[in-house]
């Protein structure tokens, strides 16, 4: 899906020169936590962001929700500026976020009121069933989220979101709280859901196998304070990559040994990266790591100077 | 034999109250012995035989614990034992015996279980009579308690779930009502009563007053400590769907801090009830705090202790029906 990535198509996400500072506990300074952040999600596309715990990966997303501002620089959205929140923008938050008091069905009942005022109570019931059923969730309609597993409240939560037709869905690390065998059947349920509804999607984790099954796109985000957007690696791996077969395939290795190799040293070092080369953050490298024919690994950069020449 | 916890209490309870009850009974425990009978010498029934009187009278007489001077007075009256009781008696004809009950008098002594049960029985079983203003029953005076507490707590509610509302979800009228709350928050409630009592100059508002007062802190509190802490990400759940500030507050944050807003008003009634008795001894008239002064004042103490185990039994009630309320709204994350 990535070699024919449709860069004409619609960009549902514009992030430009996007900063955040938060006041330092003296409350005379300020800290910068990201800063010069500048990525595109095109439609019906999913992103990934990876990166360090405390790089400002929530804050990052709740400003891209419209829950938070930034201290400089834009988010569009589908073309208009994120000033707040939006039913255009869904999120699925990291813990579920479910309303304790209310049941499954009511809790996504409550996005689809909130969704479509209007619509009388059967159609708004038959809307939740519809979601309640694409999640799996048949049967547990009017159980509280108490009573469910922590899987099953996440897919109250991820039906949430899709019930209300949003035209991007925005997710927080949503399977970081869930056991490894429960993460793995709501990740497939997540990906025949975005495909079978080309969802926009824009999702946090620190979970390498998660980016690589997911994203069609992953930025990578360095350790904060200030951190820094320091390359997109462009997925190599075929769209109809499966988590019981992506492993086998040759490009598999050399995407995870590169976010890796990110994750462990490069976000620590990536400072000194930047000066080197003449870093350019409006327009961070593109890396498409895979197997050479040989059979060694090489990751392929674009230079931003090619990519403006196409474009 | 293995029994349940729920059944070993209810066995240690009973027990319990059993042993109290048997102890009550042993402290308070006065027969009724009724006169002690004087006993004579040979010598001083001699003399009294000597005076002109028979030995039945002497022995009838000295029966009632009447000591021999007086023995010797009604002998020295020359008559006969009929005639005596025909003029009304030997108090009636000057001599000064000693009462014929000796038994003590009524709230002269400590109510024993018995009495108290007497009592009791007595005011269950006819809980409205009036028999004029001080004289009612039970019920009509715990109807007036009832009635000035439900008045006062309900009018607390309405300015304390409202407000609270607004601290909890404002920090600025937060700080702005802080010191305001602070100073008046731990003024005794009956401290208000004079206040009220010259401003509203009523005596039955100035108790609602009161109860109004003191309902009105925890309930505020509460609430506000209950919108306040709502989780943000439920917040933010309301505004990501682009939920109205109305429709966020009834939908998420009043049940969000339901529990904690129920939790402030068990706090309240319980408070309301323990003022109402003290206000109404204050204030007189009507209402169950009146009676136990009233009872008191009567030194009819089986009936004071009976308005005062009712008062523990109503405000009991009160806080069981409280919890119930709070079990609807409870919810378990």
């Amino acid at each position: 899906m990535t070699d024919q990535a449709d860069h004409s198509a619609r960009k549902m996400i514009q992030v430009e020169s996007l900063e955040r500072c938060f006041p330092d506990p003296d409350g005379r300074d300020q800290t910068q936590i990201f800063g010069e952040v500048n990525f595109t999600v095109h439609q019906g596309e999913f992103v990934c962001l990876i990166g360090h715990s405390g790089c400002g990966k929530t804050t990052l997303l709740n400003i891209l929700a419209g829950l938070d501002q930034p201290t400089s620089g834009h988010v569009f959205a589908d073309g208009r500026e994120v000033t707040g929140p939006s039913l255009d923008r869904a999120v699925i938050f990291q813990g579920h976020a479910l309303m304790p008091w209310m049941t499954a069905m009511g809790n996504i009942a409550f996005a689809v009121e909130s969704r479509w005022p209007g619509w009388g109570r059967s159609k708004v019931q038959a809307q939740c069933q519809k979601y309640i059923d694409l999640v799996h969730l048949t049967g547990s309609e009017t159980k509280k989220p108490s009573q469910l597993s922590g899987g099953m409240k996440q897919r109250v939560g991820i039906a949430r979101a899709f019930a209300i037709e949003p035209k991007i869905l925005l997710m927080d690390e949503p399977f970081s709280a869930l056991d490894a065998l429960t993460r793995g059947s709501l990740q497939d349920e997540l990906v025949s859901i975005c495909k079978a509804t080309n969802q926009t999607s824009f999702m946090i984790t620190h979970d390498i196998d998660e980016a690589i099954l997911l994203a069609d796109r992953i930025v990578l985000m360095t350790n904060g304070p200030e951190a820094r957007v320091c390359e997109i690696v462009e997925n190599t791996l075929p769209a109809d990559r499966t988590r019981s077969d992506m492993h086998t395939h040759p490009n598999y290795y050399p995407m995870r040994n590169h976010l890796i190799e990110f994750l462990v040293n490069r976000s620590k070092t990536f400072r000194e990266e930047i000066t080197a080369e003449g870093f350019d953050p409006k327009k961070p490298p593109v890396a498409r790591p895979a197997a050479s024919d040989d059979g060694t690994t090489s990751t392929d950069f674009e230079q931003t100077t090619k990519e403006k020449r196409a474009s | 034999m293995t029994l349940s916890l729920r059944s070993k209490s209810m066995i240690l309870s009973i027990a319990l109250f059993v042993v109290g009850v048997l102890a009550w009974h042993v402290v308070t425990y006065h027969p009724d012995t009724g006169p002690v009978a004087t006993s004579l010498s040979g010598e001083e029934r001699g003399e009294l035989t000597s005076l002109g009187m028979i030995d039945a009278d002497i022995d009838h007489y000295a029966s009632f614990g009447i000591a021999f001077p007086q023995l010797k007075q009604i002998a020295g009256l020359g008559l006969s034992r009929e005639m005596i009781e025909g003029a009304g008696g030997i108090a009636a004809l000057g001599i000064s015996a000693v009462s014929e009950a000796s038994s003590p008098a009524p709230g002269s002594l400590f109510p024993s279980p018995g009495q108290i049960g007497v009592a009791l029985w007595e005011a269950v079983t006819d809980p409205f009579y009036v028999a004029g203003t001080n004289d009612m029953g039970l019920g009509i005076q715990m109807g007036y308690s009832l009635a000035r507490v439900t008045i006062g707590y309900l009018l607390a509610a309405l300015v304390a779930i409202p407000l609270g509302f607004a601290i909890g979800m404002s920090p600025l009228i937060y700080r702005a009502l802080d010191p305001y709350i602070q100073v008046l928050k731990p003024i005794s409630p009956l401290a208000w009563m004079p206040i009220a009592l010259f401003t509203i100059g009523d005596s039955e508002i100035s108790s609602i007053f009161v109860i109004f007062i003191c309902s009105l802190w925890p309930m505020l509190i509460n609430t506000a400590f209950g919108v306040a802490s709502v989780r943000t990400e439920w917040l933010n759940v309301a505004k990501t769907l682009e939920v109205s500030s109305l429709r966020t507050a009834v939908r998420v944050i009043l049940p969000a801090a339901a529990p904690t807003i129920l939790t402030g008003m068990r706090i309240s009634i319980g408070i309301a009830w323990l003022v109402i008795v003290a206000a109404e001894m204050l204030v007189g008239g009507t209402g169950i705090g009146y009676v136990v002064w009233n009872e008191w004042n009567g030194l009819r103490l089986d009936r004071m202790i009976v308005a005062i185990l009712i008062i523990g039994v109503v405000g009991m009630l009160l806080d069981l029906l409280l919890a119930r309320a709070s079990k609807l709204v409870a919810y378990t994350d």
